[in-house]
């Protein structure tokens, strides 16, 4: 017992300490990180210094020099921000510089947005920096090996980075523009932007961040690592993450060495300022506004990258939608440079997405620039892979996506088309003053993903939107790109601001606005009758998505939209779809592209392979275990021991010592022959019902054997079924009757019902009609009774029985002994055991006596019970009987309480001794024969009357 | 001359039927099958009485389920398993394994099983069996019984999911066994400690009682995110998998590591408890 504590206590402290070191432990590193404050020469002369604020991750491991990676952060980040994903790249293998761009951050300078001459002018010379580095390897003098990496703000850096410096040798771009002046001023019919609709809500988060100083880049930053998975797959999703925008508001002081300057543009160069205030004004931007944004574009530097791409953009991104990464791609790809495009379901809105997602972005990564950078692996296929929700997680909550792969990027129109139908009449719809109350599509800066992507944030405002459903379609469509509708408008003004959304209606009438993502139009020229308007075709953002059949689709038409500026002046537009002139009732045709791949299998693939294995296993171990156990078996059950063949019973030098030390059998040593009732005579503890434990099969001897009718007995000998036994008391179902009870153990058995011999053992047991009752409401000693009829079943021809006359009546008593007796007949034996001397007595033919768990006497109870020559006599006067007995010539007379008198015969009969003592006057009031077992019993245990059995 | 008296062969000892008529007659089986019968009558007649509350707290996919609930028989089937699964589903499973050789020691009556003799794995096997099928019973009652009484009273509709479009009531049904499936495996881990228990131990209270909190302890600690991947190795990370088969296509990523989970852990414990018994002392 001890030993197994310790053994049980060594184990948990090892947990313990096990755990207790992993979580104290360090994480041990495979990389350097060193923080140095950089100043370069830039601006457009080229020597303006700046301070960057920068971190160079270097492998530890390395041969010789390792190619480079130039990591960039979002807007409104920093280096921190780029955290992990440097940890990541430089875990494989890359020297990784990240820097906290100018104006943000420690970094000082301000924020020119990508301005060719000053933030893209600053990441050349970090360019010329890493070449210096002796670490790093170099093309050419002054040429490092480089990828340049980069999420949204640093997307766009590394596609101008790549635009104008030839050294670049490859770029991951995610989630950025191609435009910034198209995706801030949007319009779905291909208008300019300077005829578009402001995009207020995201402008604004982003104006926020770049003035908010470190107050609001901390909380941006923090909103990264705080969103929705926690995953940085998405280099600079700071400006997308789930922060909280009333944090934004400054809070902290100014930068070091920054100057707080103009309250209203914060650390903006003055230029982007004004462009956005003036932008912010008017909800119209102006052709200067426009330039100075496209400055900031890499649409006009795409033909001069070289450098290979893999672009990869999210499907729930209200800021930079699909349309942009798809530019991009056509841009690049016109010259020939090897372009790769990948969708995820994420975004500015969606967040890092889905860790298959994550996963899979970071394959592509590491895949494309292993060859392109490194040089190592082979050329990744041209293949575009994208991913489409199919539902939640069931565990942590979050979406699940199905990933898909397709041969060659299809574009924005898809691999295949569908149109759907929707109709309705032409309806009036109001815009409200000052676009409030507003229509709420999305929630810039917020990361809502789920919500927005699920349901809709919140819905369309009754009286500001027209609504054209389709008939439920016959089956479902799987869209990938950016579906196109025609509508029609009248204004009495002549022009109309309007907002298209394309919805999933369900059987159940939910709706569901993909990815929150709406189309923003302008139209101008507009007549003040519907049925002269002419149709403009509207092209929606670009979506993933499945329709399933017996949805229906619906094109809602919205005046107010909380994501944009709207006019001012309230006005009643009509909205219809379709071409003119077709009846009250217009139709139009929405086209969908679709997008239709190869399901790519996810690593969580191989559990299954895990699950089968595992099965095969458990199976493959389940029937070795069972022919090891049937050969161990067969070959125990052969066994037997010719010379005891027909003993009922022979017990060998058992010993029985329990886990804690108690040793319970010394060793005894005894046999049951047939025809014989063996009493088994002991006190309380001296291990009778252990050895009768033993014969049953329950406890293991430590030593000695045990064999049945020559078999070796072991739990389990099929031996057993020839021993019927009662061992410590009854044990019955309680909740079956007497006869109930054993009927369930014979069909225990397993044997026929027929060899029961019920009956028999029912009249035994003596129950009458309570034999019906249920047991539990039975007394001790007709419990008794139904054992020992239990025990009888099936006339074993070796019968256990423990303590059998314990709760019977004394008439119970005396009929229990003559079934014994009976029983005994035939050939069969009976083994009693007994603390009850005058039982065995008289109740079996041969007797062992044990005590303190030895054998102390054994043989015919005749023989050891005998007449023994002595005698117990009460009598009237002690001192006159004893001298009359001593006259007598007994051998020995001992005084036994008052009155009484144990006397040695020595051959006297007891009548002459009677006869002696009434002559002489002494009344004799009791004679009982003593017996030799009596005498030997006594002297083993008569002079302890504490537990006679206890040691 | 054979060993064994006439008519006694091993492998026949402790019939399968015979067992089950054993577990049948206790009050306990007749109890808890009934109340997996009940168990959709009472919230039935909450859905009827209980109004229309809207005390929609967003509770997630708990809420979108009651609102479904009642629109057919199949999403009432999903709901009654859905609001049993976590505790009483594991209390009946623990019952029908904790109690099965517990309860014949605290009886006495296993020894003298054992004295008949049944062969100790022989024993186990058929216990396990029983009770495997016993609570296989009382899942099947449970659903059972929802569907009939859901599809009488809410019809026979398609199954709507919060998180994907509305699955046909034929494919529906699939699912529905689909989820019942993967419930069964999952409560096979409850089996398992509970079995283990009752071999340890002679109190069938002690036996039931430890699996059900040591399952408790177990999604309490589940609840603690920054444990990490740890959490994973816990029986009841998986416990809620099966909600992946509501969408469209199903997700069944997190319900093959379950079922890994649970068949492991069962394997281990059902493993322990023979690897005991067959070589312990039975002093009951």
């Amino acid at each position: 017992m001890t030993r197994r504590r310790v053994i049980a206590g060594a184990v948990v402290v090892a947990l313990v300490a096990g755990l207790v070191t992993v979580a104290v432990l360090p994480e041990s590193r495979p990389f350097t990180a060193t923080d140095e404050r950089l100043t370069v020469a830039s601006g457009p002369s080229g020597t303006e210094p700046v301070e960057l604020d920068t971190r160079f991750y270097l492998p530890k491991e390395r041969s010789g020099k390792v190619p480079a990676v130039l990591l960039a952060h979002g807007f409104g980040g920093s280096k921190e921000s780029v955290r992990t994903d440097a940890e990541d790249l430089a875990g494989l293998g890359y020297a990784v510089l990240t820097w906290t761009a100018r104006g943000f951050g420690r970094s000082g300078g301000e924020i020119h947005l990508n301005s060719p001459d000053y933030e893209v002018r600053d990441a050349q010379r970090l360019l010329d920096w890493l070449a210096a580095r002796p670490e790093v390897r170099t093309d050419a003098a002054g040429d490092p090996r480089v990828g340049v990496v980069g999420g949204s703000y640093g997307g766009a850096l590394a596609l101008l980075l790549a635009g104008q410096d030839q050294r670049v040798d490859a770029i991951v771009p995610m989630i950025t523009w191609n435009d910034l002046a198209r995706s801030l001023v949007p319009e779905s019919t291909g208008a300019e932007p300077t005829d578009g609709v402001f995009k207020k809500g995201w402008a604004g988060v982003f104006f926020g961040s770049g003035t908010g100083g470190r107050g609001g880049l901390g909380a941006l930053a923090g909103g990264q690592t705080g969103g929705q998975t926690g995953g940085e797959d998405e280099e600079g999703e700071a400006d997308g993450g789930a922060g909280d925008t009333t944090d934004s508001l400054p809070t902290g002081g100014p930068p070091p060495g920054v100057s707080t300057g103009d309250p209203s543009c914060g650390r903006f160069a003055r230029d982007v300022c004004a462009a956005y205030l003036a932008m912010a004004t008017t909800g119209r931007p102006s052709a200067e506004s426009v330039a100075l944004l496209r400055r900031s574009s890499p649409q006009s530097v795409l033909p001069r990258i070289k450098a290979p791409t893999l672009l990869v953009q999210g499907a729930l991104d209200t800021l930079f939608p699909l349309a942009e990464a798809d530019a991009n791609a056509r841009g690049i790809a016109a010259t020939g440079t090897p372009v790769r495009v990948a969708w995820f379901t994420g975004g500015h809105d969606g967040g890092s997405g889905p860790q298959t997602d994550q996963d899979r972005v970071k394959f592509l990564l590491a895949q494309w620039l292993g060859h392109h950078v490194k040089g190592e692996g082979e050329a990744p296929a041209g293949s575009f892979t994208w991913s489409r929700v199919a539902g939640f997680n069931a565990l942590d909550r979050g979406l699940v996506t199905n990933a898909y792969s397709v041969g060659a990027y299809p574009g924005m129109d898809g691999s295949g088309r569908t149109d759907v139908t929707v109709a309705g009449p032409a309806q009036p719809i109001a815009n409200p003053p000052a676009g409030n109350p507003a229509a709420l599509s999305s929630l810039p800066g917020l990361g809502g993903g789920l919500s927005d992507l699920l349901s809709g944030v919140a819905g369309d405002l009754a009286g500001q939107h027209a609504r054209f459903v389709s008939e439920p379609l016959a089956e479902a469509v799987e869209v990938g790109g950016s579906p196109t509708v025609q509508i029609r408008a009248a204004s009495p003004t002549g022009e109309a601001t309007l907002f298209v959304k394309l919805y999933d209606v369900d059987t159940a009438g939910g709706v569901t606005l993909s990815g929150g993502l709406v189309a923003p139009v302008r139209l101008t020229g507009l007549p003040a009758d519907i049925a002269q308007a002419q149709p403009v075709t509207v092209t929606l953002p670009g979506i993933v998505r499945r329709i399933e059949a017996g949805n229906r689709l619906a094109v809602v038409v919205a005046t107010s939209d909380q994501g944009f500026t709207t006019p001012a002046e309230p006005t009643v537009y009509t909205v219809a779809v379709g071409p003119a002139g077709a009846g009250p009732v217009g139709a139009a045709p929405v086209g969908l592209p679709t997008l239709t791949g190869d399901p790519i299998a996810t690593p969580a693939a191989i559990w299954r392979y895990v699950l089968i294995g595992l099965i095969a296993a458990i199976l493959l171990g389940l029937a070795a275990v069972l022919i090891v156990l049937r050969v161990r078996n067969r070959r125990r059950v052969d066994a037997v021991d010719p010379a005891t063949a027909e003993t009922p019973l022979v017990v060998t030098g058992l010993r029985k010592a329990y886990g804690d030390g108690f040793v319970a059998v010394e060793r005894v040593d005894f046999r049951v022959e047939r025809g014989q009732v063996v009493g088994l005579l002991g006190p309380n503890g001296a291990g009778k019902t252990t050895t009768l434990r033993v014969l049953m099969g329950l406890t293991m001897p430590t030593a000695g054997e045990v064999r049945v009718f020559g078999y070796q007995l072991v739990p389990g000998s099929p031996v057993l079924s020839r021993l019927g036994a009662l061992v410590e008391g009854p044990g019955f179902l309680p909740h079956l009757t007497g006869e109930q009870n054993l009927r369930a153990y014979w069909a225990a058995t397993g044997r026929p019902w027929a060899d029961a011999r019920f009956d028999e053992a029912l009249e035994i047991a003596g129950l009458g009609d309570s034999i019906h009752r249920r047991t539990n409401n039975y007394s001790h000693g007709m419990r008794q009774r139904l054992a020992i009829a239990q025990a009888m079943l099936g006339l074993p021809e070796l019968l256990v029985l423990d303590e059998p006359t314990d709760g019977l009546d004394p008439p119970q008593i005396a009929e229990m002994r003559r079934v014994l007796k009976r029983y005994a007949t035939d050939g069969r034996a009976v083994l009693v055991s007994s603390h009850l001397l005058a039982e065995v007595e008289q109740t079996c033919t041969h007797a062992v006596v044990v005590n303190k768990g030895r054998i102390v006497a054994s043989g015919p109870v005749d023989d050891i019970v005998g007449d023994s020559p002595s005698v117990q006599l009460d009598v009237s006067d002690q001192a006159v009987a004893t001298e009359v007995l001593q006259r007598l010539g007994v051998r020995s007379v001992t005084a036994e309480g008052t009155g009484g008198l144990v006397v040695d015969m020595n051959g006297t009969p007891r009548t002459e001794v009677v006869a002696e003592l009434v002559r002489a006057g002494v009344g004799v009031d009791r004679v009982v024969p003593r017996r030799r077992l009596e005498d030997a019993f006594l002297a083993l245990v008569g002079d302890n009357s504490r537990g006679s059995g206890d040691r | 001359m054979t060993a064994a008296a006439t008519g006694y062969r091993p492998g026949s000892t402790l019939p399968i039927w015979a067992e089950v008529r054993r577990q049948a007659s206790r009050r306990r089986t007749q109890l808890a099958l009934g109340f997996m019968a009940l168990l959709p009558v009472i919230v039935l007649v909450a859905f009827e009485f209980g109004g229309d509350g809207d005390d929609d707290n967003g509770g997630g996919e708990f809420s979108s389920l009651v609102e479904l609930a009642t629109s057919g028989g199949l999403n009432f089937t999903l709901f009654c398993l859905f609001v049993s699964a976590s505790f009483l589903l594991v209390v009946v499973v623990a019952l029908f394994f904790g109690d099965t050789v517990a309860s014949e020691a605290s009886w006495g009556s296993l020894r003298y099983l054992l004295a008949v003799p049944v062969p100790r794995a022989r024993l186990l096997g058929v216990k396990l069996v029983v009770a495997l099928g016993y609570s296989l019973l009382a899942l099947l009652t449970l659903a059972g019984t929802a569907m009939l009484l859901g599809t009488l009273r809410y019809g026979w509709a398609p199954l709507g999911s919060t998180i994907a479009a509305e699955i046909p009531a034929g494919e529906g049904t699939l699912r529905l066994l689909a989820i019942l499936g993967y419930l069964a495996v999952v409560l096979l881990a409850v089996g398992g400690l509970a079995f283990l228990l009752s071999v340890l131990t002679d109190a069938a209270l002690g036996a039931v009682g430890g699996a059900v909190l040591l399952w408790i302890v177990s999604s309490i600690l589940d609840q603690i995110t920054a444990l990490g991947v740890i959490r994973d190795f816990l029986p009841t990370h998986f416990s809620t998998a099966w909600l992946g088969l509501l969408s469209t296509p199903p997700q069944t990523d997190d319900i093959v590591k379950g079922a890994i989970s649970a068949i492991a852990y069962a394997t281990l414990f059902w493993s322990l408890a023979f690897w005991r018994f067959t070589r312990k002392d039975v002093t009951s």
